[in-house]
């Protein structure tokens, strides 16, 4: 830990530095999911489930869902992406990842300014929300 | 008078986030989505008849609609759209509480994102206040997701009638504190260096804020954390309270950093649910696109709007949904 500083009208730099990795990831991952989105909807890029049927699952439970209509559940989409309804999980997995990289990104600051505790803090969030992310963290009903 | 002031508040941050990024939002979603809809194939082709007797996308354009109305409300509430979306859209369309959670947690979180960084930069946001209070908020949002999947339906319904009526009485009766009186910051605030400045601009006055009662105010979070993965909701309802009112943050500090908190907690949770299989991309993007375009229209709505009233209609609402949420997990 620091010694002691007088809080600051502007934001510190690793607040700063946080704050610009996660507008860049906001809007990479929403330009994505509205993209994929567009080519699936357009029927540019052919669904998994044809549009037509989708509404016979979303009442399902999601067991059923993955049983009926035959997906794997956890990080298999990324062996369906040639499927219009898949490739929208890309823009969704880069929504949901970016926080990772800005907890990442903020450490060498943390450490650089001795603040040890929140470097601690930092690293932690980013082992508990890879573990998030892997999958490893599987339940069922 | 103070859910009032609570509410000009929350649109003062919201309004100026939406300034930066408004104009460029509108082109985006409005030239996307209007074209997705219309232009569509299937779109035109009516006849193309799913099981429950409307054409497929009968349910994602009023879907879309909805949470349109949706974002202008929350916004004009003064709460999060994920505490809205999640009732309601579980109450009333024929989607599963699985999908209708995971959807709900991925509109809180975008949200959020787009939020975060403009509150972080204009040092309203604490990334020292968020860092210790989200790392327990996650923690336990993933936890809570995990025990929300694993339970039968019925009884999560039930919990989240139970729940979103609280939420009710929560908004009726929770007062707030512009700037609360924090005589003394705790030994652990104290040591985290948990503070801040930050100017208000309606009077140029500089306000110096510390916390208090942070060990109770971290435990707090444990249950937040948990009702988020459990229900999907977000978690702003009581994000602004613990850190407001217990913490002793300011409201501004509070709420915007409630706000960047959810793009933390809701993330943990958000891939609990993504990882089990509950994101259909056809219920996801009408969602935030929605949501989204309300937003913006709300904040312009609400220098005319009658604030109170709203209040009262958004109380109104998930009072209505939390009492179908309830009655639909009690099987009537």
């Amino acid at each position: 830990m620091s010694e002691k500083q007088p809080a600051m009208l502007e934001a510190s730099p690793e607040q700063v530095l946080y704050a610009r990795i996660l507008e860049i990831g906001m809007y990479l991952g929403l330009l994505v999911l509205f993209v994929t989105f567009g080519l699936y909807a357009f029927g540019i890029v052919d669904p998994y489930i044809p549009l037509d049927k989708i509404s016979n699952y979303w009442s399902m439970n999601v067991n059923d869902y993955l049983k009926h209509a035959e997906i794997k559940a956890g990080w298999a989409w990324l062996g369906m992406l040639k499927y219009g309804d898949f490739i929208n999980f890309i823009g969704v997995a880069m929504l949901a990842g970016v926080t990772i990289f800005c907890y990442a990104a903020i450490v060498p600051t943390l450490l650089k300014n001795n603040d040890k505790v929140y470097a601690i803090l930092a690293v932690l969030e980013v082992i508990i929300l890879s573990a998030a992310a892997s999958g490893i963290l599987a339940v069922g009903h | 008078m103070n859910s009032a002031l609570s509410i000009k508040d929350n649109a003062y941050i919201q309004e100026d986030e939406m300034r930066i990024n408004g104009k460029l939002w509108t082109i985006i979603l409005i030239s996307l989505f209007s074209l997705t809809l219309m232009a569509s194939p299937a779109f035109a082709d009516g006849s193309a008849e799913a099981s429950n007797g409307h054409a497929w996308w009968f349910w994602p354009l009023v879907l879309l609609i909805v949470t349109f109305i949706m974002g202008i409300l929350a916004v004009l509430g003064g709460v999060g759209g994920g505490v809205l979306f999640v009732p309601i859209i579980s109450g009333f369309f024929p989607f599963h509480l699985d999908f209708v959670r995971g959807t709900g947690l991925l509109v809180a979180l975008s949200g959020a994102l787009a939020a975060g960084p403009g509150l972080l930069k204009m040092n309203l946001a604490s990334l020292r206040l968020a860092i210790p209070v989200a790392l327990i908020a996650s923690t336990c949002a993933i936890i809570g997701a995990m025990i929300g999947l694993a339970l039968p339906t019925n009884v999560i319904q039930i919990s989240l009638g139970i729940t979103i009526l609280g939420i009710c009485v929560l908004m009726l009766t929770a007062k707030k504190s512009t700037v609360p009186d924090v005589p003394q910051a705790d030994r652990l605030s104290s040591a985290l260096r948990i503070c801040g400045v930050y100017q208000e601009a309606s009077t140029g006055e500089i306000i110096d804020w510390k916390i208090h009662r942070t060990p109770m105010g971290l435990a707090l979070f444990i249950i937040i954390g948990l009702m988020a993965g459990m229900f999907g909701l977000g978690a702003g309802w009581a994000n602004v309270p613990a850190l407001n009112l217990l913490m002793g943050a300011p409201l501004k500090i509070s709420v915007a950093t409630s706000k960047f908190l959810l793009s933390i907690t809701d993330t943990s949770a958000a891939w609990i649910y993504m990882n089990k299989g509950c994101v259909i991309p056809m219920m996801v993007v009408p969602s935030l696109v929605g949501i989204m375009l309300g937003s913006f229209v709300g904040v312009r709505l609400l220098k005319i709007a009658k604030p109170t009233f709203i209040r009262w209609m958004v109380i109104g609402i998930l009072a209505f949904a939390g009492a179908k949420a309830l009655s639909k997990g009690l099987g009537f």
